[in-house]
């Protein structure tokens, strides 16, 4: 099989960044039982877009998904904006370094960069006056970085070329 | 000389300037939401374009729970039918008692020539789903400012207060539950009437009442019901069941707690109660001023008879 980083990619499709985001807001949006322990999938992809295209998607866009997260989520207004501004940041800063590196090192990095993202909200949400909701909330980042290959192997399907052309 | 790159390598602003510029305006965004409360407009609006997402999201409950309604089985069709028809039979009971009794309260209230009382009317909503914020105690309903949902508004389910409808959007609300630490609702023991203000207690899902005084009359199984003294909350809805009273010798209060009686975290259905007592006329400033100036003028007569006696 060839690998990821040596594949030529055709061009990506704007359609396919905004179903993903839709896809992603869907998925948040979904009545989980406990969202600590679930991954924040917007930031996930947002995360993926930011690293693939750093020249399309940036802090603008992460900036205003996070302003949709809080308005639909009826949070701080803000809180998420912040959050997915610092993420697509160190997304953008990192891409290149992240794409050097195989799926496992790759997640690592996305771990640190969801962590660091989890922590934003956090801080202001302590900021706000409330409580600490305890270490279960370190999972979530966590399991969006164990994820990353999965996410990165579906987003970048739309992209491949056949197998045949690839060998010409 | 001049250093610039030429203009197709122009990628706009540094990102560390991006970023900066995005985080202040976060952060002020923040600020004026917290404090100010500026920005709910702009919030509706957000709102309105993620409701067709939530809406979505709620979609694969809905077919989950019909098709396992689907098969639910005969038998438990036949028990779920007997102990609707007990309930009905129980109701219709309770329903005469209570037309009965409205009677007699109307003519008593005639007698005494008090205010009559004022009808609740209820919408019917269904929750649509939790925050994602774990600790918000929030949940939307899918009734907006355009079916007449007024923010303040008290949401019931069948057992009892569920919490208070915070803020309206066109197509959705936000419901603060009972067991937000924010929240507030006033109280009055069944048994012997002593009144009283529960908060929520946070993550516990329990309420709690505060600032009751260590001798206070409250037990373990005290029913709680809203005293309907606030103008908010109609009188006599059930709140919840008293479950421990901790007397600590070093505090001057004792600490209630309360297990809620409404399902906050089962129910899909509730009732928004919208009542006109919010609208009751304030007593005129004038007269507060008048009675305050009698308080007064009362206090200082006091203390010059105090004196005059102590001469």
């Amino acid at each position: 099989m060839i690998p990821t980083s040596s594949q030529i990619l055709m061009p990506v499709r704007m359609s396919t960044i905004i179903a993903s985001f839709a896809l992603a807001l869907f998925l948040d949006f979904l009545p989980w039982r406990d969202l600590r322990l679930v991954p924040d999938f917007v930031a996930l992809v947002l995360c993926f877009w930011c690293v693939r295209q750093p020249r399309l998607v940036g802090l603008g866009v992460g900036w205003s998904l996070g302003l949709l997260s809080d308005a639909g989520n009826g949070v701080l207004l803000g809180q998420h904006a912040l959050a997915y501004s610092v993420l697509a940041f160190l997304s953008v800063w990192l891409s290149r370094r992240i794409l050097w590196f195989g799926p496992v090192l790759q997640s690592l990095h996305i771990a640190l960069i969801l962590l660091v993202t989890q922590a934003a909200v956090l801080l202001v949400r302590l900021a706000s006056g409330d409580q600490f909701p305890g270490w279960p909330v370190i999972v979530g980042p966590l399991g969006g970085a164990v994820l990353w290959p999965l996410v990165t192997w579906l987003l970048l399907l739309p992209q491949r070329r056949p197998a045949n052309e690839q060998a010409i | 000389m001049d250093h610039t790159p030429p203009p197709f390598f122009k990628r706009g602003p540094a990102p560390l300037v991006r970023l900066f510029f995005f985080a202040s305006l976060s952060l002020a965004l923040l600020v004026i939401d917290a404090r100010f409360r500026y920005v709910d407009g702009l919030r509706s609006w957000l709102a309105l374009a993620a409701y067709p997402l939530q809406r979505a999201a709620t979609f694969p409950i809905d077919v989950a729970m019909s098709i396992g309604g689907y098969f639910s089985t005969q038998a438990n069709l036949i028990e779920e039918n007997e102990r609707l028809r007990a309930q009905a039979l129980a109701n219709m009971q309770d329903a005469q008692r209570y037309h009965a009794l409205l009677a007699d309260t109307e003519e008593l209230r005639r007698v005494l020539g008090a205010v009559d009382k004022l009808d609740v009317q209820a919408t019917p909503a269904e929750v649509l789903y939790l925050s994602r914020d774990p600790y918000a105690h929030r949940v939307f309903i899918d009734r907006g400012s355009v079916q007449g949902i007024r923010p303040g508004s008290p949401v019931t389910d069948d057992t009892g207060v569920v919490g208070q409808v915070t803020r309206v959007h066109p197509l959705l609300s936000e419901v603060t539950l009972l067991a937000n630490p924010d929240q507030a609702i006033p109280v009055q023991v069944v048994r012997n009437g002593l009144r009283a203000v529960a908060f929520g207690g946070g993550s516990s899902g329990m309420i709690e009442l505060r600032y009751m005084p260590a001798n206070a009359e409250v037990q373990n199984g005290d029913r709680l019901v809203t005293s309907g003294i606030d103008g908010t909350y109609p009188a006599g809805l059930a709140v919840g069941t008293v479950v421990r009273v901790e007397r600590d010798e070093e505090r001057s209060f004792a600490r209630v707690i309360c297990k809620p009686a409404a399902g906050i975290d089962r129910g899909r259905y509730v009732l928004v109660l919208s009542s006109d007592t919010a609208r009751l006329p304030r007593p005129e400033e004038t007269q507060v001023k008048e009675k305050r100036g009698e308080k007064a003028r009362r206090a200082t007569k006091a203390k010059e008879k105090a004196s005059d006696d102590s001469h």
